[in-house]
């Protein structure tokens, strides 16, 4: 049987475009060390390192776990470098959790990270594949229609995905390390920026960010001696399934699905909106919030967008569910820690360490990532309390 | 920790150029070969799947996704990617196991090096500000490494070319390996240097292809019917990054690995050791303590072929059906990363 595990220390750094302040190095330790500040730890109390980030081609190093071993003080210690597309920040974790709940290890650190600004994420996404048709859109260009679709089924409004752009950037504003800071964003501001790729606006995607974050996980025990308040993982769950294949529903595919009936089912979740106090979701363009609504069963099919027209989703609002408090990645995008962002957010959540963006009295709160040709699946739920 | 069973294992040939193959057809076949060893239909049939590649030999982002192509993830499955050698697909794959969230696992690792030229596209793995604008490839680190122990009298040419003279031998009856044949010392010391003191063929051909493994806890090999060798130990280590910093004569993490991983707790009948470098192989048996009595690298090791990505999992999977076809008691596999054996992987498998 598994056993007990939860997150004792968060790290972050702050999110902008270019952290030229820092070298790759710098950033992922600047984070590591900030967790292992937040649990009161030091290097040597760490057993092993898991890293995370998305392809090697976003800053021109290949498999940098290599180069990266130094500045983690993971030497003489074991290292994972986890790659499963946008979603391996999530599953980093769950993976890094895997050391703990396997009984294997006591306690671990585990980085995700992307320095964005060291080459060009649109270019690297979008390089021509060998024997494939070449798609060069990056990762809007290839949502947007699928995005379309949503909209013809469900008769959203059209201003559905400007309400998330603005409803998150509020957010984000509350959260000193979110790369964008746009205290005064309007929903008019939104719809007159420019058109990337129908119906996306420029302010409805993520920006590019440099970023790490960093979690230390521990076992029972040594989370129940830990000074801070544990996060206790109660369910994590991960799912793949093809690019393409005869009759894939894009739109709400059923790895999702699949992924979050598993998570709920482990962490005893009947109804996500109720049980639920808040979630951070993997949304980097605005329509993927009354998407994923549906999805991840939040609302009924079709129904999605009418939670976030009714302002449920928003903290500021006072929503009974609030989505993306920390701003999400529509506030912060170093792609490869975007993942692990969500989840250590949702865990700052439980523990009451969120600040401004904290939703009151949080117990338990959802992790959320996707990747790929929203193909890869990662989820976790963390709870203050342990059963 | 309880006793992980290997069920089945199955590698595709070593060829130096796969041509038009692409990822899921070099995928393909070694997966089906071992759904049959293992009486399976698909990756529907296990748990959990895990794979092992690198975006840059095929020179392109996300190689991994098209292998999910090839598992008929339909419905979706629980799946995961390293961007390592397979054999640390295998490491994941065995904490589900360990944790209960899974009985059975598919663990596959590919490598396409053909549409690049491997040694200096392995350059750009090396520190980004101090090291990879120098274009150090991996040949140069090795030759230095050979250098340094010739100089401190701890290995000589001669010793190097038995290396290769066994590896070519031993490689004769694998099916699979590129490289293979009758050829003494002399001969092999009469070869020109090509990157001193390295000889080319002290270094490991370059090689596409791929391998594939099925693991599962030993109730479900029970279940399943099927002989199987048992995961008594693995574990896994790194050391730094820095050459400068290290003593390259030995290699510190496979010791720590062996020491973690429980190699000196039996005699060890078999051994398949991921030496990219002849050199390589006499430090890594030192690192090990392995006696004269261990057979090392049966199959001929990477000397005789290596998919990158694929050949530390490839290692263990030897191992394992080696002991399974009765050649032995007790094997060590072991894999490596980066330059020099920087990362080090020991697994110890038990026959039944």
């Amino acid at each position: 049987m598994a056993q007990l595990a939860a997150v004792v220390g968060v790290g972050q750094t702050k999110y902008k475009t270019k952290r030229g302040d820092v070298s790759i190095a710098g950033l992922v330790r600047e984070a590591a060390q900030n967790a292992l500040n937040d649990a009161q730890l030091t290097w040597d109390d760490i057993d092993a390192v898991i890293l995370g980030k998305a392809p090697d081609m976003f800053e021109g190093v290949i498999m940098p776990e290599l180069y990266l071993t130094d500045a983690l003080g993971c030497n003489g210690k074991p290292m994972l470098r986890v790659h499963t597309a946008g979603s391996v920040g999530g599953s980093t974790a769950i993976v890094a959790a895997s050391y703990v709940q396997s009984g294997v290890f006591k306690r671990i650190l585990t980085v995700s990270f992307e320095k964005q600004s060291e080459s060009n994420a649109m270019w690297a996404l979008s390089n021509p594949q060998p024997f494939s048709p070449h798609l060069n859109a990056g990762a809007g260009g290839y949502f947007a229609p699928i995005i379309r679709e949503y909209m013809r089924r469900s008769n959203a409004p059209y201003d559905a995905g400007i309400k998330v752009a603005v409803k998150d950037r509020l957010h984000g504003a509350k959260n000193p390390l979110a790369h964008l800071q746009l205290p005064e964003i309007t929903m008019k501001e939104v719809e007159d920026s420019p058109m990337l790729w129908e119906p996306l606006r420029f302010l409805e995607a993520c920006p590019s960010s440099d970023g790490a974050c960093a979690m230390v996980i521990a076992n029972e025990d040594l989370a129940e001696q830990s000074p801070g308040k544990p996060a206790w993982i109660r369910g994590a769950a991960m799912r793949s399934e093809p690019t393409m294949y005869a009759g894939r529903e894009q739109v709400n595919p059923q790895a999702g699905r699949d992924c979050a009936k598993d998570v709920y089912k482990q962490a005893g979740i009947d109804n996500p909106r109720k049980d639920l106090d808040c979630a951070e979701i993997y949304v980097p363009f605005s329509w993927y919030e009354p998407m994923w609504l549906e999805n991840l069963g939040f609302a009924e099919e079709g129904k999605g967008w009418e939670l976030t027209m009714s302002g449920a989703t928003s903290l500021l609002e006072g929503g009974d569910i609030p989505w993306n408090c920390s701003g999400g990645v529509l506030s912060s995008n170093p792609i490869g820690a975007s993942g692990m962002i969500r989840f250590a957010e949702a865990a700052q959540q439980v523990r009451g360490e969120a600040g401004d963006h904290q939703v009151d009295g949080a117990k338990t709160a959802m992790g959320h990532a996707y990747g790929g040709g929203a193909q890869f699946y990662s989820m976790w739920i963390v709870s203050s309390e342990k059963h | 920790m309880r006793d992980v069973a290997i069920v089945a294992f199955a590698q595709s040939d070593c060829v130096r150029d796969a041509g038009a193959r692409n990822e899921v057809e070099l995928i393909m076949p070694v997966l089906q070969e071992v759904y049959k060893q293992t009486g399976i239909n698909s990756a529907q049939d296990v748990d959990f799947t895990c794979s092992g590649s690198c975006d840059y030999q095929q020179g392109a982002a996300f190689a991994f996704v098209a292998g999910v192509d090839a598992l008929g993830a339909v419905p979706p499955i629980k799946e995961s990617h390293v961007e390592m050698d397979a054999a640390w697909a295998l490491y994941e794959s065995w904490l589900k196991i360990q944790m209960g969230q899974a009985e059975s696992a598919l663990i596959y690792g590919f490598g396409k090096s053909s549409p690049g030229e491997l040694p200096i596209v392995l350059s750009q793995q090396l520190d980004p500000y101090y090291l990879a604008p120098l274009w150090v490839d991996t040949i140069a680190f090795a030759a230095m490494q050979a250098r340094v122990m010739l100089e401190q009298g701890l290995i000589t040419e001669a010793e190097m070319a038995e290396v290769v003279a066994r590896s070519r031998k031993n490689a004769a009856n694998n099916p699979h390996a590129q490289l293979k044949g009758d050829v003494s010392v002399d001969e092999l010391l009469a070869e020109p240097e090509y990157e001193s003191p390295l000889r080319r063929h002290d270094c490991c051909p370059i090689s596409d292809g791929a391998c594939a493994m099925i693991i599962c806890t030993v109730e479900k090999a029970k279940e399943w019917g099927k002989p199987y060798a048992v995961i008594k130990g693995i574990d896994h280590r790194i050391e730094t990054h820095h050459i400068g910093s290290r003593d390259l004569t030995q290699s510190i993490s496979t010791k720590q690995a062996a020491e973690a991983a429980g190699v000196a707790q039996g005699p060890v009948d078999i051994a398949e050791l991921y030496a990219p470098f002849s050199h390589q192989e006499i430090i890594l048996r030192r690192a090990l303590n392995l006696s004269d009595d261990t057979k090392v690298n049966p199959s001929g090791g990477v000397l005789a072929g290596n998919v990158m990505m694929a050949s530390g999992l490839s290692r263990i999977g030897e191992v394992a059906m080696r002991l399974i076809n009765g050649e032995g008691k007790r094997g060590v596999a072991h894999a490596t990363s980066g330059p020099c054996l920087q990362q080090n992987l020991v697994t110890v498998l038990e026959a039944q």
